[in-house]
């Protein structure tokens, strides 16, 4: 019989990464159901230009008269996937990355030097640096803003691999004579899933707010494409006469990434005690 | 301790070489032809010849890169492409706005982010650490541009209370250069603050429950002369550690927050050359930002040893 897991109890436990988990889900259900809950966020209606909300636009309208509620839903759906994906690349690329350095000493070396010159320069200028080099698309942005997000990962890996390595377990593996691919795959990377867990949580945080810094600056995503960061850029000039063009985008972009910050807080308490009290 | 500084020195070595090499590969990273992509959409086939000479691109990779770093460490960032000015003196143009705006930054910052810090760390659990860590966590959520442009609705155009947008510089006066400073160092600094008040909480946290502090409490050591001599100094590592690394923050941040702003820096420099594709704009102000990152938290190191005496023998 599988152990009962109290759900309560659970809740009372974890308030973050419940309340982080709900309030992502929600966003997540309204990206996916953009095009249920909402008109077409490219529709035009100059007549209807800078309009505050009201009961036909809940949210109130932009500069070119379009409707800034369902530009707001369809928006989320670039932030939650380009969060998703980078965490996902960055952890992936990291792993391996990370496992390399196990097999070899001197890939090693070369390895952590090249992740700490990448660390050394500002993400989102690298992210931009990269995208201005091809043409933008929403996949352009996710790698560029994945590449700055390695080497985070990579030293986590090795950080647990090192601690793992001199553990009883592991050299009892190795005195037994198992290969280090086996060891590798059955002791070390177990040990690095946790931490894992916690670094893309705020992987994605971070691609977040990257993304919506990309599109801000006209760096991102084309411009057809609507995203948080673009529209914020595109009412920007109209701050004093149509606030709310600025704010929706605004709030939900905060919104999103403290979700994704609370549920990562969450997940730090409940798989790493020994950093619980810490930050 | 020279050892020390030595070691520290040396250790920088590789991770600005990587930089380099990384920056200097942008270019060459990129799908297509490097004299194509400067040479922009409208070039003629001369045009692209003559920019791939006048680059060196026509030679090797490795030639270039030994070449072009000589240039770099001589100080000579190339030229732009646009303006055919060389980078180094349009750095040095717009360079005034950036370091004013880091530097407000990064001293309110601080000086905030240590108090709050510190109070949060002494009253753990209380009123003011739950307010703090609450602040701490919008800190790290909101985007530097959403800051901004609600500092601005509040107090620039609903409240009239400071500019909207724009820079005065030190020689229009400290007053103006102060209050065209005020909003975009609050946005700026948001993140940072939230960082440095977590990580001076913990490293209160930590140092509190020691030995000698319930001793010097015991002795009866006033709350004040407490928390500042015998804590923070001793927390003092972990927190410089921090404000190091978190300049990273202040210079991608500075970027966004110029842009609002309407400062006319080396953030709104970058933005216009990617716009442009003016590479050697873009190279030349990676390789300055992350030098000084590097500098910075190099100095931060150094700092150790007149922090920590442990560390001096």
């Amino acid at each position: 019989m599988p152990p009962r897991i109290d759900v309560r109890r659970f809740v009372r436990r974890n308030p973050t990464i419940v309340i982080g988990a709900i309030l992502l889900i929600v966003l997540l259900m309204i990206a996916l159901l953009a095009p249920l809950i909402s008109g077409d966020p490219q529709r035009l209606a100059p007549i209807d230009r800078l309009r505050p909300p009201s009961a036909q636009h809940w949210f109130g309208t932009d500069n070119l008269g379009r409707d800034v509620f369902a530009r707001t839903v369809w928006g989320g759906r670039i932030s939650l996937l380009v969060g998703f994906s980078v965490a996902a690349f960055a952890t992936v690329a990291g792993i391996g990355i990370g496992l390399l350095c196990y097999l070899s000493g001197w890939i090693e070396a070369v390895v952590m030097r090249v992740m700490d010159g990448l660390m050394a320069i500002p993400s989102i200028l690298l992210a931009i640096a990269l995208v201005s080099l091809t043409q933008a698309s929403v996949a352009t942005v996710i790698i560029a803003i994945t590449i700055p997000e390695i080497p985070r990962v990579t030293r986590l890996v090795r950080a647990v691999m090192l601690g793992v390595r001199e553990r009883p377990f592991v050299e009892a593996a190795t005195a037994g004579g198992s290969r280090p691919l086996k060891i590798m795959w059955r002791h070390i990377l177990p040990a690095t899933i946790p931490p894992l867990i916690v670094q893309a949580t705020y992987s994605a945080a971070s691609a977040i707010l990257i993304e919506a810094g990309l599109s801000f600056l006209g760096a991102g995503t084309p411009p057809s494409i609507p995203t948080w960061g673009n529209m914020i850029a595109g009412s920007r000039v109209f701050l004093s006469s149509a606030p709310w063009a600025v704010f929706f985008p605004g709030v939900s972009l905060a919104v999103a990434v403290l979700a994704v910050n609370i549920l990562g807080d969450g997940l730090r308490d409940r798989l790493d005690p020994r950093l619980s009290r810490r930050m | 301790m020279i050892g020390f500084i030595v070691r520290r020195l040396l250790a920088t070595v590789p991770v600005m070489v990587v930089i380099g090499l990384f920056v200097f590969l942008l270019l060459h990273l990129a799908p297509g032809d490097p004299a194509a992509i400067i040479a922009g959409d409208n070039a003629t086939p001369d045009s692209i010849v003559a920019i791939r000479h006048q680059l060196g691109l026509d030679q090797s990779i490795l030639v270039q890169f030994v070449r072009w770093s000589g240039r770099v460490l001589q100080g000579d960032l190339g030229i732009s492409i646009f303006s055919q000015t060389p980078v180094l003196t349009l750095i040095g143009q717009r360079i005034g706005p950036t370091v004013s705006l880091t530097l407000t930054t990064a001293v309110f910052s601080v000086s905030i982010a240590i108090c709050v810090g510190v109070l949060a760390g002494w009253r753990a659990g209380g009123v003011l650490d739950r307010i703090v860590m609450a602040f701490a966590a919008l800190g790290f959520s909101v985007p530097v541009f959403v800051v901004g442009y609600g500092l601005i609705y509040v107090f620039a155009i609903h409240l009239r209370w400071l500019p909207v947008q724009g820079y005065a510089s030190l020689q229009q006066g400290i007053g103006p250069w102060f209050q065209h400073l005020i909003l975009p160092s609050l946005a700026l600094g948001l993140a940072y603050v939230a960082l440095i008040a977590r990580i001076t909480r913990t490293a209160m946290l930590d140092v509190l429950s020691e030995d000698y502090i319930r001793t010097a409490t015991a002795k009866g050591v006033a709350a004040t002369p407490m928390l500042l001599h015998h804590a923070l100094r001793n927390a003092a590592v972990p927190i410089v550690t921090v404000i190091g690394l978190g300049v990273a923050l202040l210079i991608g941040g500075v970027v966004i927050t110029e842009t609002v702003f309407n400062i006319p820096g080396v953030g709104r420099l970058v933005v216009d050359a990617i716009n442009q594709r003016d590479y050697p704009i873009v190279q030349g102000i990676i390789l300055v930002f992350s030098g000084a990152y590097v500098l910075i938290n190099l100095a931060v190191d150094i700092s150790y040893l007149i922090l920590d005496p442990r560390i001096r023998s």
